[in-house]
């Protein structure tokens, strides 16, 4: 019987590693959970403001705008519902576009016009929340915008 | 099944008017009149019925989301996946017919 000379064999180049691939799936997974709790409370309340109190969807208009964002509870609150609704939105399109595009070709397309109008949409909403000016008419006759 | 098609049809409903609303809303920005001007549209009596099939997706995918939580994360919630459904599908009817009532009310009185 012949035995095999072990010793002369090399050990292997590298140890076996699992790929890496981070936790993002798992993480999105809860980010929905999280976001989407937080949203309804968010969008039931932005609803009830908005179209159930008062003349409802009459009384909107620049005056309604400016009078809730001159409260920095309403900018907050916006700028949340904002965030982590497109948020949760673009990483529903995005396992949506996953599921039914077959092509890695139109995957890239529609992934690459998807990130590209989440971010133009969330720094044009967050540009407006911070940049707005209830009195950008010079002849305003909204109360804010006295004893100027 | 049909909750799962029906959550991802209200999802893909909702993110294309969030975009438009985002849009619509910025208008702020430019100036007073060009704002009112886009939010008059919303006061449109065949858009205010648009309005209500927005919210009924939004109701929609809000309940059945709560209902996608609870089966992920609560112990008995596989078990009552389909009495949740049922829940689901009451708990839409109480909160939209009220809704459809003030906001039409609103919409088509004045």
């Amino acid at each position: 019987m012949t035995t095999l000379p072990t010793r002369d064999i090399p050990a292997p180049r590298s140890p076996y590693k699992a790929r890496k691939t981070g936790n993002f799936e798992l993480n999105s997974w809860l980010f929905m959970r999280a976001s989407g709790l937080l949203l309804v409370v968010l969008v039931f309340g932005h609803l009830f403001v908005n179209l159930m109190l008062g003349e409802g969807i009459h009384a909107i208009d620049f005056a309604f705008v400016a009078g809730k964002w001159a409260n920095p509870f309403w900018q907050v609150w916006d700028l949340a519902m904002l965030w982590l609704a497109m948020l949760h939105g673009t990483n529903g399109l995005r396992v949506i576009i996953a599921d039914y595009t077959t092509r890695a070709g139109s995957r890239f397309a529609l992934k690459s016009l998807l990130y590209f109008a989440a971010f133009v949409v969330v720094a044009l909403g967050t540009l407006v929340i911070f940049t707005f000016d209830p009195c950008v008419d010079p002849d305003s006759t909204l109360s804010v915008c006295q004893n100027r | 099944m049909w909750s799962w098609v029906a959550h991802r049809i209200t999802g893909v409903l909702i993110f294309f008017f969030l975009l438009v609303h985002v849009i619509d809303t910025a208008m702020v920005r430019v100036s007073p009149d060009a704002y009112n001007a886009a939010v008059e549209t919303y006061k449109n009596p065949v858009v205010g019925i648009m309005e209500v099939g927005l919210v009924a997706a939004v109701l929609f995918h809000a309940l059945n989301g709560i209902r996608v939580v609870l089966i992920d994360f609560w112990s008995e919630g596989p078990r009552y996946q389909r009495q949740m459904t049922y829940g689901v599908i009451g708990l839409f009817v109480v909160l939209l017919v009220p809704f459809v009532w003030r906001h039409l009310s609103l919409v088509f009185g004045g």
